[in-house]
């Protein structure tokens, strides 16, 4: 069906370019062209994207905080992440002596690169893909796992035992969360017989169900673990400024920090769009995709993901670093892998018995049942000794409490 | 594999691979030398992308240059006589012959290669699913046999670190 409106945004010169460059000329201009459009897009988009972020967050936080955040540069101070870019650019580039000369450049470009590249594979709009790869899935994981590394570098290089501290941090988050995160994107790709992002958006509008409603208990798991991984305020020990100064960039300066706070934005982007592909449908929108060009429909949905992370970030308090190991490893590990359990059982049902595509139907209630049920169970039963509450107002000479060592006495076995 | 554009890609990728192995050997700081290790991975990942492998190429960065590469890195870190230098130790010798006779080896197999065979046409596949079929159906023991290593390897790590004291902890 035909778009009702066409216009400059539903970017049909560019596919009069791609058909007229295909008849006129080689297939590898066509490809150079497409790539060089394409990739220009990305920057745009991301690039655009860092500096809205940087006002829309202060602003947010500001908001949330009850203060008014930057106010003063532009209207609404939406000039303001304009000015600090200026600051920062000519701010004195400091670099300690004792660092890793060689390597003490290297990681503000390098986290840069899986962050830009993590783009490529989404799908904005039904044939507006920039790399449609059939491992699409495996290739975000892939380049999650990078990013940790380029943060080693920066702590080990800049010689600072905070840094170095802050690095490691990240490292033991990064390993710890990329697990239960593996295990819940194996869902999405169970259900829809591809690891291709577009394959599983194209499966969301095929049988007209957002893979949220069926597999409700992987979207808070990759939440969860997603906003772990990001480095943001619940979850953002690697920068503990309490504990550890700044974590990983704290000699960094100028427009070196300045890159790995543009970063920290455009990855809760790119973890935004993960969220919108797999799980809520991409570019559809329950037939609205017809009136609407797809991909503002995309970027209003990595946005509100988006929006969602700022208010986390707004109201949670910083966790310690042994609960957010233990949130791990104790309780989305388990879920993670009971859910596994379930929805390979409810694949194999619907291919192996060839049930009508109705059963979809079934298996949302089942599983808004079941995954409700089991996170009540979980935090009830499973993870009772970690969080014992009392249950009634006592008097404290009523519970029996350890007695603690005299003041003064050693500390310890 | 006759388009110019793989015959550059190829070459480009193979002085990268090769050269930053050969960096591993060379550089005197350890941590360097990892750094140049993860390189060399990622280069063998760009190989298995020329061959159409984009599920092993994947899997390349995933294991190699994100998890392998990390654990070297906390090795060398945790490791205090060798924390920092590439010394020279005394089986460098040994070790050099035996690296040689390896590599003698990989040259002489894939000299002796019927390569025109083993390829196909060349284009892009759905490598992963027919990868998955493979490890469940024809190859399922050797599968699993992996999986109760890893299992028995990640028990023996759990006992090796526990406390000899056994506490009630919480």
């Amino acid at each position: 069906m035909s778009l009702p409106i066409a216009a400059w945004y539903d970017f049909d010169p560019f596919r009069e370019l791609h058909d007229w460059l295909r008849d006129h000329t080689a297939d590898e201009v066509v490809y150079v062209v497409a790539a060089v459009i394409g990739a220009a897009g990305i920057l745009t988009f991301v690039g655009l994207g860092a500096l809205v972020n940087v006002w829309l967050e202060r602003r947010i936080i500001g908001r949330i905080q009850v203060r008014r955040g930057p106010n003063r540069v532009g209207p609404f101070g939406v000039l303001q992440p304009v000015a600090d870019a200026i600051k920062l650019i000519q701010k004195e580039v400091l670099q300690p002596r004792v660092s890793d000369s060689k390597l003490f450049n290297l990681p503000p470009i390098l986290v840069f690169i899986p962050a830009m590249l993590t783009f490529a594979v989404f799908a904005w709009a039904p044939d507006l893909v920039y790399a449609d790869l059939n491992v699409g899935v495996l290739y975000l994981l892939a380049l999650s796992s990078i990013t940790s590394l380029a943060i080693f570098v920066a702590g080990w290089s800049s010689n600072n035992k905070y840094a170095l501290l802050g690095a490691m941090r990240v490292i033991a988050m990064a390993i710890s969360y990329e697990v239960p995160m593996v295990l819940t994107l194996l869902t999405p790709v169970l259900f829809a017989g591809t690891m291709s992002i577009s394959g599983i958006v194209d499966f969301q509008r095929h049988y007209d169900v957002w893979l949220a409603f069926l597999l409700p208990v992987p979207v808070l798991v990759y939440a969860v673990a997603a906003t772990a991984e990001l480095n943001r305020t619940p979850a953002d020990i690697a920068e503990a400024e309490s504990e550890i100064v700044a974590g990983y960039h704290t000699e960094y300066s100028g427009m070196k920090f300045g890159l790995f706070y543009a970063v920290e934005l455009i990855n809760s982007l790119a973890v935004s769009g993960i969220m919108a592909s797999l799980f809520f449908g991409g570019y559809s929108l329950y037939g609205l995709d017809e009136y609407i060009p797809p991909w503002m429909i995309f970027i209003a949905k990595i946005y509100f993901f988006y929006l969602g992370l700022i208010w986390l970030r707004g109201t949670l308090p910083r966790l310690r670093i042994d609960q957010l190991m233990a949130f791990a490893w104790k309780m989305l590990i388990p879920l993670a892998l009971i859910n596994i359990a379930i929805v390979s059982v409810e694949v194999l049902l619907w291919r192996e018995l060839e049930l009508d595509d109705a059963v979809l139907g079934a298996y949302v209630a089942v599983n808004a049942v079941l995954g409700a049920a089991l996170v009540v169970a979980f935090f009830r039963m499973l993870t009772r000794s970690y969080y014992r509450l009392p249950t009634r107002v006592r008097l404290v000479h009523d519970v029996s409490v350890p007695s603690l060592p005299a003041p003064g006495s050693a500390i310890g076995p | 594999m006759d388009e110019p554009a793989v015959i550059v890609a190829f070459w480009v990728l193979a002085v990268l691979t090769l050269g930053s192995a050969l960096m591993v050997a060379v550089v005197r700081d350890l941590i360097h030398a990892v750094l140049f290790l993860i390189l060399s991975f990622v280069g063998v990942a760009g190989l298995y992308i020329t061959l159409s492998a984009d599920f092993v190429a994947v899997v390349q960065v995933l294991i190699y240059a994100g998890a392998v590469s990390v654990l070297m890195l906390f090795a060398i870190l945790l490791t205090p006589r060798s924390a920092r230098d590439n010394a020279p130790v005394p089986y460098s010798a040994p070790l050099s012959a035996l690296a040689g006779l390896i590599g003698a080896v990989i040259i002489f197999v894939a000299v002796q290669t019927d390569w025109a065979k083993a390829g196909d046409d060349g284009r892009f596949q759905t490598t992963a699913s027919e990868i998955g079929r493979a490890l469940l159906n024809p190859y399922v023991l050797p599968f699993e046999v992996a999986s109760v290593l890893l299992v028995i390897a990640m028990v023996g790590a759990i006992v090796l670190v526990r406390p000899a004291s056994e506490e009630e902890g919480a």
